[in-house]
């Protein structure tokens, strides 16, 4: 780096303009994979959350990811968002980003997102307003300061609005929503900010049947076009949507198939059922 | 209204904004010419102290326009601000001081009064540019604004949020107020700077002086409410209130919280010095006491009162607090500071949405505007 080079990024890390970094905000993945986690260990104070967890997610895949409590789900949710730095190992997201390298904004732009267990929408701000601030785009302060949003931008939160079914809400305070229509629009949101691979925890979590329903259609109509990676207690739910199961214990996988497979693996059956 | 521009809805599409913009319209027209028009024996006139009460109650309702856009807006709770505004007011006050000349009391044609008291044979450095009129009004925005810069990009890099923050704001204006309060500092000790002669050649004592100044403090409260109220409305603006409700949500969707928040906080202070500059030539001096801790803590409360998050709250707060505090400080001073802290408790526990929720409680509701993201 050159020191015209230096002092332009040294200028644009204090005002926040312009890009980034140099890194490629989108991931390679040529050869089918999005994510690659190998060997990953997480501890905290001795106790591994992850134990040389390895786990591959192909492009465009609906992958449900289940185990008990304290299986490292949470932790391995955190080590991509780049929340949590892990002891050992890689997480690539393709095969250019190396996620340990990245801040958690960077990790968010280069196309991970991520939905909390909570619904964490902005709940002072319209539902619209919720889409529109998770769009994609330049999103330094000058631009949004001095920049309208772009006609492709207005016609994206349109077709978003559409697939959360919740075009009749969009001048509603999201606040006033109810715990499933929040869940629909912080998904919503994960689609505005054009995230290739979506993280969603325990998505069902509190919903009525209903709710639950419209929940699995919304994300098997997104299989194709994102990664989903979906954490679920919810066994009826996990076969409803799921294509291939990731079971989690003590931090490493356990097993992975498709749910029947995982339903009558002798190791499954002893970690749910007890010995 | 029949023809609305864009740029007309923007400014004034809230019937809070438009009450505020009339309030404003008729105090800067009418106060003058009460003032200008009818001499000092008409029943009709208003003095040069009530037109300078009014001119100060306005420098102050920017500062807390400059607040309510940290506080309200963006959820930073600056117990600082007070800081800022008394920079702008030295940094005026300097240019005040430069103006006097070979008239100050020792008669010295460059060094100001003190410094000669002091002994000193130089003007310091920083006293420097400050005979000229551009150069004081520059300092007036730079000092205040990059201290804001270089102060939130430390505490907001690392972070520091909530009471911390308050802490530190509060911590900041302290020790500004033991500095200047030193004579080696060179900014007149603990009497500050006072006995002003000329502004910009013009007498500072004389009617049509007090007019323009007048007129000034109306105009800058103006736009600067309107700039805050542009910042608001604009993406930018929702991104601060996202910031405001979840920070560390809005930094997962994309946004460089520390940036927006320390871009916010410098605007702010700029705010806060451009008051501070009009102030110090209306009340003719400044002095330490204006770093005082409490005095930031004060602004706070007005803002609280007044509503926040509103903008034209805070300048009602502003003047409803300052009134009250006229009032009180001449018919009962010693009472000042507990009817504050009630006023303040009161306020907390039974009016969240200050005297403008209370205001808007009264009042027929309207239907919500269209958010700005359809028509933008």
């Amino acid at each position: 780096m050159n020191a015209s080079t230096a002092i332009r990024h040294g200028w644009q890390k204090v005002v926040g303009t312009g890009v980034r970094s140099d890194r490629p905000i989108a991931p390679d993945t040529t050869h089918g994979t999005i994510l690659y986690l190998e060997d990953i260990t997480v501890s905290f104070d001795g106790f591994k959350a992850l134990n040389a967890l390895t786990l591959y997610v192909d492009v465009g895949e609906l992958r449900c990811i289940i185990g008990p409590n304290g299986a490292g789900k949470t932790t391995m949710m955190d080590v991509i968002t780049g929340k949590t730095r892990p002891d050992a190992g890689s997480a690539w997201f393709g095969q250019q980003l190396d996620l340990l390298t990245l801040t958690e904004p960077e990790i968010a732009e280069a196309g991970i997102g991520r939905k909390f267990q909570k619904p964490t929408v902005f709940e002072q701000h319209t539902v619209l307003e919720n889409l529109e601030l998770a769009a994609a785009g330049n999103k330094s302060i000058w631009h949004t300061l001095f920049k309208p949003l772009t006609g492709a931008q207005r016609d994206r939160i349109d077709q978003v609005l559409e697939t959360v079914r919740l075009q009749d809400r969009r001048d509603f305070r999201a606040g006033m929503l109810s715990h499933g229509q929040k869940q629909w629009l912080e998904i919503g949101m994960l689609l505005m900010q054009d995230s290739q691979m979506l993280l969603v925890d325990e998505p069902v979590a509190g919903m009525t049947p209903q709710e639950v329903e419209r929940t699995a259609e919304l994300l098997l109509s997104l299989e194709g076009q994102h990664s989903v990676v979906v954490v679920e207690h919810d066994m009826n739910f996990v076969r409803s949507i799921a294509r291939k199961v990731t079971v989690l214990h003590e931090g490493h996988v356990l097993a992975e198939g498709s749910m029947d497979q995982v339903q009558n693996d002798p190791k499954v059956i002893e970690v749910y059922l007890g010995e | 209204m029949t023809m609305r521009t864009p740029l007309m809805n923007l400014l004034l599409g809230e019937r809070g904004t438009q009450i505020f913009l009339a309030v404003l319209l008729v105090t800067a027209i009418v106060v003058p010419i009460l003032h200008l028009a009818f001499d000092a024996g008409s029943s009709l006139h208003l003095s040069s102290y009530t037109m300078t009460l009014i001119g100060k109650y306005m420098t102050y309702a920017l500062l807390a326009v400059a607040v309510d856009l940290v506080w309200g807006y963006c959820g930073i709770l600056s117990l600082g601000h007070a800081a800022f505004f008394a920079l702008g007011g030295y940094a005026m006050g300097m240019y005040l001081m430069r103006q006097i000349g070979p008239r100050g009391v020792y008669a010295d044609p460059v060094l100001p009064d003190f410094m000669v008291f002091l002994n000193w044979k130089e003007l310091p450095w920083f006293w420097y540019g400050f005979d000229m009129f551009w150069f004081a009004a520059l300092m007036v925005v730079l000092v205040p604004g990059l201290l804001a810069l270089v102060f939130g990009w430390l505490a907001f890099r690392s972070r520091v949020t909530g009471v911390y923050l308050s802490i530190i704001t509060q911590a900041l204006t302290y020790a500004l107020m033991l500095a200047f309060f030193r004579n080696d500092m060179g900014f007149g000790g603990n009497n500050g700077l006072t006995d002003f002669k000329d502004i910009l050649g013009f007498n500072i004592n004389a009617p049509g002086t007090r007019v323009a100044l007048f007129v000034a403090s109306a105009v800058a409260l103006g736009l600067g409410y309107f700039a805050c109220r542009y910042i608001t409305l604009s993406r930018a603006g929702r991104v601060v209130q996202a910031v405001r409700d979840a920070e560390s949500r809005t930094r997962f969707i994309g946004y460089r919280v520390e940036s927006y928040k320390l871009w916010i906080f410098a605007f702010s202070a700029v705010l806060a010095g451009i008051a501070g500059a009009l102030y110090v030539p209306q009340v003719g001096i400044i002095n330490p006491s204006e770093f005082q801790p409490i005095n930031s803590i004060e602004i706070v409360i007005w803002v609280a009162v007044g509503g926040r998050g509103t903008l034209y709250g805070a300048v009602a707060g502003a003047v409803l607090v300052n009134y009250a505090k006229s009032y009180f400080t001449a018919a009962v001073p010693e009472f000042w500071l507990y009817a504050l802290g009630a006023l303040f408790v009161l306020v907390t526990l039974f009016l969240p949405r200050g005297v403008v929720g209370l205001a808007d409680r009264f009042t027929p509701r309207r239907r919500e505007p269209e958010p700005e993201a359809v028509k933008a």
